[in-house]
């Protein structure tokens, strides 16, 4: 006898459930779950292995940094912005040093930026590893964390001798930066670049043509161009999906306009693209890094008009009066800023990050808002989560590559 | 001249109450509240700022007026430039704004956030719960009178707990050492360093009063 099988809608009600011979239930995935990447809470509701609804809550690493930021100096705040994306701290100081200079409408010599720049550009390299390695390993695929660490290792032995820090770095100061490069560093980075290239090419191999991995992400998660951009996705999230919007290119900032690099960008918009944006844009980060040590400038490496802004020399401190009061003002009522409000911009690894600052006047910030990338990013999840199996839950997270300390802030 | 400065021209033209904003870095308008959102469909319509980089607020300070600014970044992945409009809430105590999330999706996670932060509510928003702090919390943590070190509140899980019978248990450091002391004081007294800690497992902990009297 044959029975007939009617299959669950997917916006059906509670009232519906006996009808279908179904059962909703409410599932809560995190906040401490290995695939949410942190301390993501996703409050599922699924029908089966149907996602019917998806409401992400987060807040749970909230920190308060931008009231904290009302209640410090400038400076004092740059070890909180290490703190945002803790896989990229050196992109991060260097967008709120950025922001806080035009502030100041302060210009830093060439080789300051060029420093920064490479720094960015080797904490992009050491971010995407570590999204990648993690997305390989939420799709099934060990291997690739394994080797992904390795070499994010390597950076973090190149961090080290250039900041003094591996993970949380405050190299950037407002107006400059903590230290010149040391000796022979340069030298480390080209080798670094040079045992990079192959592995990348074998670290990739063992995804982009990996029958497993394209089953799990090839057309899952599909973000059309007009929806990445309406949630305003930033960042290889929206490059995944068509837009070739890069700030690195389309409002250079730091001397980014005197290096050659292509930006990569998707066509379909699902999970494999935004993976495939993400390994090109390693390459490219590796063009660009050849390109300044190539082209490093010599000369300064912090403002030195910035008198008032960036603390003086230890060995100056300790010789001169003036250098000691003026050190003693900087540490005590912070850097004096003039009044007014700035909005700067970032492309950093895991997408546009933004600083909002609004000055009275004086030392500390009236208001400083974080325009957070992985924030922004997430706000989508529920419009495509919604209708998928949880398994693709998982890989969507996974190629979206958020952090929460930054979500959060 | 730029497109962000065109599109300012153009926006001033058809809405005569638009000013400018003093701005050091991009094109900044300030908008009275009612024709906030016409203008920004303007100009995500007719001058191509399809992205809503930010919305936030600034909290002028109590007793300021007004008190409260709701501010827009645009960005416009056309003509790559920025535009700031800033408009400014009419009530001190129940500061609202215009919802647009009709226009940019975007913009829910963002009024959530000031909302939850700030305590602007946002007209006409599909669904305006806090989003950063958790649900039935009391305060607005980002404005200017809310204390730094916090304000005390019961744990969000005592419902819970009185539920299910199950204590709730404080955070293993709260209270602790190197724990900033809540409630209303100055940031001197609630800072760890203000905390007395020469007391350990083995010495107990010196009497407050008398080592009080001793510095006196």
């Amino acid at each position: 006898m044959a029975t007939e099988i009617s299959i669950p809608d997917s916006d059906a009600k509670y009232s519906d459930v006996e009808e279908y011979g179904s059962e909703k239930m409410d599932l809560s995935m995190g906040p401490s779950h290995p695939s949410t990447h942190g301390v993501l809470r996703l409050q599922l509701q699924i029908d089966g292995e149907i996602v019917t609804k998806c409401d992400p809550v987060v807040g749970y690493l909230h920190r308060g940094d931008e009231k904290i930021a009302e209640n410090m100096t400038y400076n004092q705040f740059v070890p909180y912005t290490d703190r945002l994306d803790y896989l990229a701290p050196l992109a991060n100081n260097m967008a709120y040093a950025i922001a806080v200079e035009k502030l100041a409408n302060l210009e830093v010599p060439p080789r300051c930026q060029a420093i920064r720049v490479i720094t960015a550009e080797m904490a992009r390299i050491s971010s995407h590893m570590m999204g990648l390695g993690a997305f390989g390993l939420d799709v099934g695929a060990w291997t690739v964390l394994v080797l992904s660490l390795n070499q994010r290792e390597f950076l973090y032995k190149l961090f080290e001798e250039l900041t003094g820090a591996r993970f949380t770095t405050s190299y950037t100061r407002i107006g400059g930066v903590t230290r010149d490069i040391p000796d022979g560093w340069l030298g480390n980075v080209e080798k670094f670049c040079d045992q990079f290239v192959p592995a990348l090419e074998e670290i990739l191999s063992l995804l982009t043509r990996n029958k497993i991995f394209h089953d799990r992400t090839v057309g899952v998660g599909i973000i059309s161009k007009e929806d990445a951009l309406a949630y305003g996705l930033t960042g290889p999230n929206l490059r995944g999906s068509g837009v070739p919007l890069d700030l690195r290119k389309d409002k250079p900032y730091s001397g980014y306009e005197q290096y050659e690099f292509d930006v990569p960008v998707g066509t379909k918009g699902d999970s494999y693209d935004r993976y495939l944006v993400r390994g090109e844009e390693m390459r490219q980060s590796v063009r660009i890094i050849r390109q300044v040590i190539k082209t490093m400038p010599a000369g300064d490496w912090f403002a030195k008009d910035a008198v008032k802004i960036f603390a003086p020399r230890k060995e100056k401190v300790l010789t001169s009066m003036e250098e000691l009061i003026n050190n003693f003002m900087i540490t005590t009522e912070g850097p004096q800023m003039p009044p007014g409000e700035v909005y700067f911009e970032a492309e950093n690894p895991k997408g546009i990050l933004g600083f909002y600052v609004v000055s009275k006047g004086g030392g500390v910030p009236w208001r400083l808002k974080i325009r957070s990338p992985s924030f922004c990013n997430l706000s989508i999840v529920p419009k495509i989560c919604t209708g998928i199996l949880i398994s693709d839950v998982v890989a969507i997270l996974g190629s979206f590559d958020f952090v929460m300390g930054e979500c959060d802030r | 001249m730029t497109a962000p400065a065109a599109a300012k021209t153009a926006l001033k033209e058809k809405f005569p109450q638009v000013i400018d904003r003093p701005s050091a870095d991009h094109d900044a308008v300030n908008v009275p509240m009612g024709d906030v959102v016409a203008a920004l469909k303007y100009l995500r319509d007719e001058h191509a700022f399809d992205l809503l980089m930010d919305l936030t607020a600034i909290d002028w300070a109590e007793g300021a007026s007004p008190r409260f600014t709701v501010v827009y970044h645009l960005f416009s992945s056309v003509n790559l430039g920025y535009i700031r409009v800033a408009t400014d809430c009419a009530s001190n105590d129940e500061p609202t704004a215009p919802s647009v999330v009709d226009l940019w999706p975007a913009a829910n996670w963002h009024e959530r956030e000031c909302y939850d932060l700030l305590g602007v509510k946002f007209i006409a928003h599909p669904d305006l719960r806090r989003i950063l702090m958790w649900d039935g919390y009391p305060y607005h943590p980002l404005r200017k009178d809310f204390p730094l070190a916090g304000i005390e509140v019961p744990l969000p899980d005592d419902e819970i707990s009185a539920a299910t019978g199950v204590a709730a248990i404080a955070v293993p450091m709260m209270g602790g050492p190197f724990v900033a002391s809540p409630g209303e004081m100055n940031l001197t007294e609630a800072e760890p360093r203000a905390k007395d800690e020469s007391w350990s497992d083995r010495a107990a902990r010196p009497d407050q009063t008398a080592l009080k009297q001793l510095k006196s």
